[in-house]
């Protein structure tokens, strides 16, 4: 009989049957679990209710300004990267209601919906997207003024993680020290190796999962232990990939990825507000704002009041802002960042350096969906080089 | 902003120009909030709808159609001193419309060969916006408009505040939806990231381009994106009759098919 105690650090495997089982007992429990699915040509987060839902066979090739999709016979099930959707879909949406307000004879009455969120269990998050999260909790729960919406769906989020085993060209969580493993930050986290997973416990809310799927004590389950000796070589999959994407190297058949030296970057930036650089990127970029809405840690959003025409129902409303708007600068008087190559300068270095003044790290994590997701593939690795190859004096 | 709250309720007013209707008809649309929209404004002149027509002025008037006609110009000049707050609706009030391709070409020739007896038609050389001839206090874009900026710019004028409709770039719409780009997906050349807001991102939604009803956006960089189409495998002809359709005759969209058509090209070291 396998053991059915569990606890955070523990190491299981389990095989494709009990990835299913993980997904019915999440949902027994009243998750709402969304995971990775192919819809309109890409890897998206959709809900999952069948393992044989997640895009096993799948590979993700991406590259500045293209995503493309292909079938490969030896790619296990999340062989695949990140796609155009991150957690902050989920967690901070597009489009919220933050209070809504009805009039009768009696005067105005506070109609906001007050039921909790659904919780919600998230397949295959990366440790991009893990360290992502972390710096969204820091602006929406840190500090003096938290985020009670955020905060509602943060307390209800299970996360079931992934250990990457490949990255595509436009990664570079090695650089920003992000990946490619995964965690702190997960419940549970998968590293894939010869058709079967090794689960490795990351909170007590995973070990209780995982206590669970044990005690079913399912022949196709064994959900058995590892030992130190297996354990050690499971951690050194995504361990082999960081030690190749900081050599700059790839296996055969895979690109090289990107990375991003980061040393003394707050100070590089801060001095070269007046780069030549600024104005050649803006020449590029479409000010379209593809690049914060698929970053997993912009956050900005403006928020509006709204009536109906009758007047009788009102509601404030939130959503998703970027800095490359007009809008977003217009203030009395005029706009602060008319220019293109300002409002690309203010991404950028509020991205990299002023980030790290305000929240004590960079709000970047090497995810690479802003070269992916950019019309025409600008690349902030390729920017930050080109400042620091040839810095003003 | 022009406040046009007043005690009584605002007289709206909508006229017709080179046009399709569609614009109208996406007041009709509003179904399920006409009443709520006949209980705030008095509509006096909207033959579309109803054969009683008041005479002016109006507070708000709506302007669909471009400017095609010599008849149109003193028609327009009118129109304009009738109403207090004007506003063009749709693609064609906007920038010209579908018929402004005839300004690439020689209206007689089209006279000639569409026409029985071409001498009975009176038709400028040119299809041209509302703006183009009279000052105009606000656009709603599209081709047709969106009927729920159309209900937000009543409500928004009948209260004295700004409307509330977008000028950032169809991209924002399909982030928020969580569509998948298919220019970055599918390769297909696309313009949204230079294409106003307003539509809720239909076309890409249905796994098609967006065709640039909505207009350029504000600072849209043309010659970079098609830059990119091009490098892509997308020929100048193919990027250029995407520009050259609804708002073929916006500055923006304009400039960039006379480009791509071999005009100068301003991609200089790119």
């Amino acid at each position: 009989m396998p053991d059915s105690s569990s606890i955070p650090g523990d190491w299981r495997w389990l095989d494709a049957d009990g990835l299913q089982i993980l997904i019915d007992l999440l949902r027994g429990r009243g998750f709402r679990v969304v995971g990775p699915r192919i819809a309109d040509g890409a890897i998206v987060i959709g809900d999952i209710d069948s393992a044989a839902q997640l895009p096993t066979g799948w590979l993700d090739d991406q590259d500045g300004g293209s995503y493309r999709l292909r079938q490969d016979k030896a790619a296990g099930t999340f062989d695949h990267v990140v796609g155009p959707h991150s957690l902050k879909n989920f967690l901070f949406p597009a489009r919220e209601t933050l209070q809504h307000w009805t009039r009768d004879d009696r005067g105005w009455h506070d109609t906001t919906p007050a039921e909790p969120p659904r919780p919600l269990a998230v397949i295959g998050v990366r440790g991009c997207d893990l360290a992502a999260l972390a710096i969204q909790d820091r602006v929406f729960l840190g500090g003096d003024h938290v985020d009670p919406a955020y905060k509602a769906r943060r307390e209800r989020l299970f996360l079931l993680a992934v250990n990457c085993r490949r990255a595509a060209a436009t990664c570079f969580c090695h650089s920003m020290g992000c990946g490619p493993a995964a965690g702190p930050g997960f419940d549970l986290a998968l590293t894939e190796t010869d058709g079967r997973f090794a689960v490795e416990t990351g909170s007590e809310a995973g070990a209780a999962l995982l206590a669970e799927l044990a005690a079913r004590g399912s022949p196709v389950t064994p959900a058995e232990i590892l030992d130190e000796a297996a354990i050690e070589q499971v951690r050194d999959i995504p361990r082999r990939l960081g030690r190749e994407m900081h050599a700059r190297r790839a296996e055969p058949g895979r690109p090289v990825p990107r990375s991003l030296d980061t040393d003394g970057i707050r100070d590089l930036l801060f001095s070269n507000l007046e780069h030549p650089r600024w104005q050649q990127v803006a020449d590029r970029c479409l000010s379209c704002a593809n690049c914060t809405l698929v970053c997993p840690t912009c956050f900005c959003s403006s928020v509006s009041d709204v009536a109906d025409l009758s007047g009788d129902h009102a509601s404030r409303e939130r959503q998703w802002a970027s800095c490359f708007t007009l809008e977003h600068s217009q203030m009395h008087g005029g706009n602060a960042r008319p220019t293109v190559a300002s409002r690309y300068r203010q991404w950028l270095t509020h991205k990299l350096a002023g980030w790290i003044d305000q929240f004590g790290s960079s709000g970047c994590t090497g995810c690479g969906r802003c070269i992916t997701w950019c019309p025409v593939g600008i690349d902030l690795t390729a920017e930050v080089a080109a400042i620091r190859e040839a810095p003003t004096p | 902003m022009t406040t046009v709250a007043t005690a009584k309720k605002p007289r709206l007013a909508v006229f017709k120009f080179a046009s399709c209707d569609g614009c109208q008809l996406q007041l009709l649309d509003a179904e399920g909030q006409l009443r709520a929209i006949a209980d705030q404004v008095e509509i006096d002149h909207f033959l579309e709808a109803r054969s009683r027509s008041l005479p002016g002025p109006y507070d708000i008037g709506l302007v669909e159609g471009s400017i095609s006609t010599p008849a149109d110009i003193p028609r327009i000049l009118e129109i304009r001193r009738q109403c207090r707050f004007l506003v063009t609706i749709g693609a064609c009030a906007t920038s010209g419309g579908i018929q402004a391709l005839r300004n690439w070409g020689q209206v007689d020739e089209f006279l000639g060969a569409v026409y029985a007896t071409p001498a009975y038609v009176q038709s400028l050389e040119k299809s041209t916006a509302i703006a183009d001839h009279v000052p105009v206090d606000f656009e709603l874009r599209g081709c047709p408009i969106d009927t729920r900026q159309l209900v937000e710019l009543v409500s928004a004028v009948v209260v004295g505040r700004r409307p509330r409709v977008p000028t950032y770039s169809v991209c924002v719409e399909c982030k928020m939806r969580g569509t998948v780009c298919v220019a970055v997906a599918r390769g297909i050349a696309c313009l949204g990231p230079v294409t106003q807001a307003g539509c809720d991102a239909l076309c890409p939604a249905h796994d098609r381009e967006c065709f640039g009803c909505f207009g350029p956006s504000q600072q849209p960089n043309l010659v970079s994106l098609n830059g990119f189409y091009e490098r892509q495998g997308a020929s100048r002809e193919r990027l250029g009759r995407l520009v050259q359709s609804f708002n073929a005759w916006s500055p923006e969209f304009h400039a960039e098919h006379d480009r791509l058509a071999g005009g100068p090209d301003t991609e200089a070291d790119r």
